[in-house]
């Protein structure tokens, strides 16, 4: 089925099964591997992507659901070598070890701060619901959001 | 994880989509978010061999005021729900329902009708559905029928929808007075126990999911209500209760009368 | 201290990591490459009556199709650890086959595996191939394994044992201790089977290329070279030297990646019978069903006291599971990793620990995150807290009471355990009131009885840790049956332009070595930390390596780095010498140059680099290049302690606990990042919190794992845990040269028993003594009904 989507903002059009997952389009057609799968199953978040201004887990959306849509992947998120605000703080207060649901939480992240720029630390923690990290028990990625949405709204 | 292959039709119409569900029967799934699911195709535990997608069917993405009810479209997302003034103002009680399923992304995408449509005994809206008198609209061969909450449960991942319809549309009444409380079950944050609770005037009306296989109306509850929360004593009462490693019968039966006193008391 | 050890710099990684730009196996794509799927038993006990392949040869895009009868690995995996039993019978080491021909032995165990040009069309296929099972009873309990009439696991062995083994004072002298003493405490639990779950599933890319007969495997490990070995000497009989194993970016490990795993063993043997690259990455069903997990131990225990609250004996009898088949490292963890921390940080006189180590229906248990030393400190910190409270004793007065007193190492002796190790250095008193005025106990206990009057169930536990790195050396770990040895290799490679590569036999999966490395090898270089790089995770670039595990990269692969500083410096300054004129004696480094003490004459460290690659005017004799490579083998473990304190509020009502505070005091030795430090014990903390609260692979009694996935198995979630609170003293390891110790499992290792002392403290009044984990709301809710 032919498909045409915004990604990053470069159109691409390409003839997919309807089975092929949006992570696994991503990932093996565009060869954006910085969506990652962890689970496969909408469980661990690994896979967040911004899909028409939202968050959402690209494991559990079909490409062909995508059809016309905007997308916006990690490697979407810095200007060239100009890491954005929320990939900044990661960066400054250890917010990432291995790096690979890294992704999926800056991505996360800047969906927690659009619907609230000054969000508390519960806030925060119940925002990350729907992402797994094993490395950093959330207490640097919480200190990096928190820090990024007072440099956004600075 | 990858599901069995499938063709896939993006309908622009309701009626395409009914005609499309009425010649391919079980072989057909209706897709709108697909939070529920595609998780079930990759796991290959269901494999149907069409999805027709209804996401850009206009009508069934509004949320609207109709005299004294909030009409809801079954595209709705939880996300659209819980943050929509019209719900805010007039059944803040399904806004913090909506606010209690899954997480943002699953928040973001997931939808009303999708949700009730797959009947997962341990779903969120069933409570709210329930203790509000909700009617869900379906459309399918046949024309339009609105099934009242209380005969739409029917049983585990089971509905009165049939085979040929699709849900269209979740009316709610206006509630002044409501609310959710949940205990979530803590790897799949799924209700163990949810209880919604609308109090008018002299009675309240109870409904519970997580409990038992099919979400229901705590008549019990009601009928005992004396205006405090002794009443949440009853909240089994003649119920089979679930039993899982979370919660055996007698945890899970303790946490509903817990639950029904917290939303009772709230 | 120099320019940047000591220094939260920031780290190299993260460039590539928040652009999405980080190199997992699963990102690789070869040219040509195949896609696989397994066939996976659906039973824990059945035998393989027959298997139909034909319809899956014939599904379109299929290449193959494999099972146990295609002569692949006839030798299977091998075991790294050998521990007999104590009668010196030799220990029992089932094959562990690649694929299984006759008896299936836990669910997930792989039947068959389907190759083709496209995972969709693997997977397809997959569900092609029939086989027929004759469904056997299950055994999944290593206690109940151990019963007459179990369910039997290997047919050669009908008692499930795989070997016993003890540790410490005679049995009897500890009985006889215990019948003597003043007031005995008894414990008995189960240190519950976790599932390590590191986020990136495991993945393998095998390459085999005809015209140069060599293999390539890509693969998510935490030791390349190992992996090599293995591969190559046991179970393929391939030569190790044409096969390379990358392992760049790895996305966790937490133990779970250090074993050889059947699965990359099977892709290296298919990639050269099918001529194409061939890869394979779990998905997160299978990951719960093969990746090898962690605990499982039934324990029984008791500690005597004096009339003054001091330990007279202790006795512990386990059983240690060891799933179906014998893991790599397997058999050390409930041993060698365990039993010889059973001292603690108490002077215990008698102590004497019991295993036996059973073979059970379900995938292997190995190290995870800490191996063997959160089992003995879970042990240790319940016992003392339940010992406290029977003896109506303060849980830090009665600790306090009997710690070791401080030692250096240095100026005192290290501290002789009565279960075969010596403890390096240690302060154990200091961490512990550093941790105390951090939570402010003393005002805790009237803010808890203030609490108990409102129906509020509050609660403070205590856990004071030891635990032991960087295991070595490798004479002492051969002696006590590690078929392996446990230096590292650190090679230090100087450009001609004075750049500094420096190739490390450590494996860096999250914990930061590209920065923390380049830190002190460019603060003993004196040079700019952007003149060095630090490769890793490739055995054509890297000489050799044991990889990361068990908190050894620094105070280990460290150290090997610094020896090769040492040769560089030592060379560095006979070209010096040289050039400058002088006696090598009259020289002295600093700040990136040598200098003739006394004088402003010098030459700078890349002056010399150059003069060592265009040896023109170069000392007589002298070889030219600057380029050395150390293998270093510790003398001793190192311990690093501390002091972990939880504070929880239990919901009265539902039983459900609120973690309100967690504070940890650490003393990992010198600290060269604190940054990452601070980094490894929040994590080590998380996982230690989900295995007190949350976290438990479950089986029921046909052995299915009915918490196989993320809608079953409850891993931590950012609003189940609190901010952790630290702090650190500092009490350097004596015996290497960064005077480090170890920080990456110190978290999990100290955390588990002070959440669990927290709840039981907080509903003690109830009477309550004990509670089974992981601390489910249930779990709660019963104990506090009884």
């Amino acid at each position: 089925m032919q498909i045409s989507i915004t990604v990053n903002g470069k159109a691409y059009s390409h003839d997919i099964e309807p089975r092929m997952s949006l992570v696994e389009y991503l990932r093996e057609i565009l060869n954006l591997t910085g969506t990652h799968i962890g689970c496969d199953t909408s469980g661990c978040g690994a896979c967040t992507i911004n899909i028409d201004g939202v968050a959402a887990k690209s494991c559990t959306l079909l490409a062909v659901q995508a059809n016309g849509a905007s997308i916006t992947t990690i490697e979407g998120m810095a200007k060239g070598n100009e890491l954005h605000p929320i990939q900044e703080a990661f960066k400054e207060h250890h917010g990432l070890q291995c790096g690979f649901c890294t992704p999926g939480m800056v991505m996360t992240a800047a969906d927690i701060l659009k619907n609230n720029p000054s969000p508390n630390e519960m806030e925060i923690r119940h925002g990350l619901e729907g992402n797994f990290c094993r490395c950093t028990g959330y207490h640097n990625i919480v200190k990096s959001i928190q820090h990024a949405a007072e440099k956004m709204n600075s | 994880m990858i599901p069995s292959k499938f063709d896939y039709i993006k309908v622009s119409s309701l009626n395409e989509a009914i005609e499309l569900l009425d010649k391919h029967g079980y072989d057909a799934k209706i897709l709108s978010g697909g939070h529920s699911l595609i998780p079930t195709m990759k796991l290959r535990l269901n494999s149907p061999e069409l999805l027709i997608d209804i996401s850009s069917v206009p009508e069934l993405n509004s949320i609207t005021l109709e005299g004294d009810e909030i009409v809801i479209g079954a595209n709705c997302t939880h996300h659209a729900i819980l943050s929509s003034e019209i719900v805010n103002a007039h059944i803040n009680l399904l806004a913090q329902t909506a606010k209690c399923i899954g997480d943002i992304q699953v928040r973001n995408r997931g939808t009303i009708g999708g949700s009730l449509a797959h009947a997962d005994p341990s779903a969120d809206y069933p409570a709210t559905v329930l203790a509000c008198d909700a009617t869900i609209v379906v459309q399918g061969k046949q024309g339009e029928r609105s099934i009242v909450a209380s005969e739409f449960f029917q049983g585990i991942f089971t509905t009165a929808i049939e085979n040929d319809e699709i849900i269209t549309s979740v009316r709610f009444p206006k509630v002044a007075n409501g609310n959710y409380q949940k205990f979530y079950q803590s790897a799949s944050r799924f209700a163990v126990v949810g209880v919604a609770v609308v109090k008018e005037e002299n009675k309240v009306k109870v409904g519970i999911t997580g409990v038992s296989d099919t979400p229901y109306r705590a008549t019990a509850v009601e009928n005992a209500y004396d205006g405090t929360a002794t009443a949440a004593s009853h909240a089994v009462d003649g119920i089979d209760v679930m039993s899982d490693h979370f919660a055996d019968v007698n945890y899970r039966s303790h946490l509903a009368k817990v639950y029904v006193k917290k939303a009772l008391e709230a | 201290m120099g320019q940047f050890i000591g220094k939260a710099v920031k780290r190299r990684e993260d460039a590539r990591f928040l652009k999405g730009a980080g190199t997992y196996t699963d990102d690789i794509k070869l040219p040509q490459m195949a896609h696989t799927a397994f066939v996976r038993s659906p039973y824990a006990h059945a035998k393989v009556i027959d298997i139909r392949i034909k319809k899956a040869q014939e599904a379109d895009g299929v290449i193959a199709v494999y099972t146990g009868n295609d002569g692949c690995g006839e030798y299977g995996v091998p075991c790294g650890w050998q521990v007999d039993f104590k009668n010196g019978d030799t220990m029992r080491e089932p094959m562990h086959p690649l694929l299984v021909k006759n008896k299936v032995k836990h669910v997930g165990e792989a039947v068959a595996i389907v190759v083709a040009n496209t995972l969709a069309q693997a997977r397809d296929a997959a569900e092609l191939v029939e086989v027929d099972y004759e469904e056997m009873e299950a055994v999944t309990c290593p206690k109940k394994a151990m019963d007459e009439g179990a369910p039997i696991v290997h047919d050669d062995w009908p008692d499930n044992a795989s070997f016993d083994w003890c540790i410490g004072n005679d049995r009897t002298a500890v009985e006889e201790a215990l019948a003597n003493a003043h007031h005995v405490t008894e414990i008995k639990y189960r240190n519950q089977r976790v599932a390590p779950n590191a986020m990136e599933p495991r993945s393998y890319i095998a390459d085999y290329n005809v015209n140069d007969d060599k293999w390539t495997l890509y693969t998510s490990t935490q030791n390349p070279h190992l992996i090599r070995l293995l591969l190559c000497a046991f179970v393929l009989g391939i030569p190790e030297h044409k096969v390379r194993v990358v392992s760049k970016d790895v996305g966790g490990g937490f133990g779970s990646k250090i074993y050889h795993y059947t699965e990359e063993a099977l892709l290296t043997w298919i990639s050269k019978e099918i001529g194409r690259p061939v890869k394979w990455t779990s998905d997160r069903s299978e990951a719960f069903l093969t990746d090898a997990q962690g605990r499982d131990h039934m324990v029984e225990s008791k500690m005597g006291f004096d009339k003054d609250g001091n330990i007279v004996a202790h006795l512990t009898d386990e059983y240690c599971a060891m799933g179906a088949y014998l893991s790599t490292f397997a058999p050390a963890v409930p041993t060698y990793l365990h039993g010889t921390l059973f001292q603690g940080v108490y002077t215990t006189p008698l102590i004497h620990l019991n295993v036996v180590a059973p073979f059970t229906h379900t995938v292997a248990v190995d190290a995870y995150r800490g191996a063997g030393r959160p089992e003995a400190t879970y042990l240790l910190e319940r016992i003392i807290s339940k010992a406290a409270k029977e003896m109506d004793m303060d849980p830090a007065a009665l600790r306090l009471k009997n710690f070791i007193p401080p030692f250096d190492g240095v100026n005192e002796p290290g501290y002789q355990t009565q279960v075969a190790l010596q403890y390096d250095s240690g302060n154990y008193h200091a961490t512990l009131k550093r941790g105390l005025e951090m939570v402010g106990y003393e005002d805790f206990r009237k803010k808890q009885e203030d609490a108990r009057k409102s129906g509020k169930l509050l609660g403070i536990g205590i856990s004071t840790y030891i635990e032991g790195c960087g295991i070595a050396p490798s004479a002492v770990v051969g002696a006590l049956g590690a078929r392996a040895g446990l230096y590292e290799v650190g090679q230090v490679r100087v450009q001609p332009t004075g750049k500094v590569s420096v190739f490390t036999g450590s494996h860096s999966h999250g914990q930061g070595h590209e920065t923390v490395f380049a830190q002190f090898v460019a603060d003993k270089l004196g040079i700019p930390m952007d003149d060095v790089i630090i490769e890793h995770g490739d055995t054509d670039q890297v000489a050799f390596g044991m990889g990361t595990y068990g908190s050894r990269s620094l105070s280990v692969g460290g150290s090997a780095i610094i020896k090769s500083i040492e040769k560089i410096l030592e060379k560095g300054a006979k070209i010096a010498a040289h050039k400058l004129e002088a006696a090598e004696k009259d020289l002295e480094y600093a700040e990136g140059k040598w200098t003739v003490k006394g004088t402003d004459k010098s030459i700078s460290f890349g002056d010399v680099s150059l003069t060592a690659y265009v040896p023109h005017d170069y000392p007589e004799g002298l070889e030219p290049g600057l380029d050395f490579s150390s293998f270093y083998d510790p003398s001793n473990f190192t311990y690093p302690f501390g002091t972990h304190i939880a504070v929880v509020e239990v919901d009265a009502e539902t039983g459900k606990v609120d973690l309100q505070r967690f504070i940890a005091c650490d003393d990992v030795g010198n600290v060269m990042n604190p940054m990452i430090v601070d980094g490894q014990i929040h994590g080590g903390v998380a996982q230690g919190i989900g295995q007190a609260l949350l976290e438990e692979v479950i089986f029921d009694n046909t052995g299915q794992m009915i918490s196989g996935s993320y809608m079953d198995y409850a891993l931590p979630r950012a609003d189940d845990l609190p901010m952790i609170e630290t702090d650190r003293t500092v009490t350097p390891c004596p015996h290497n040269p960064l005077g480090v110790k170890g920080a990456g499992e110190a978290g999990a290792i100290g955390s588990t028993p002070a959440v669990v002392n927290a709840v039981v403290d907080a509903l003690a009044h109830l009477g309550v003594t004990d509670i089974q984990m992981p601390l489910t709301p249930q779990r709660v809710w019963r104990a506090m009904q009884q």
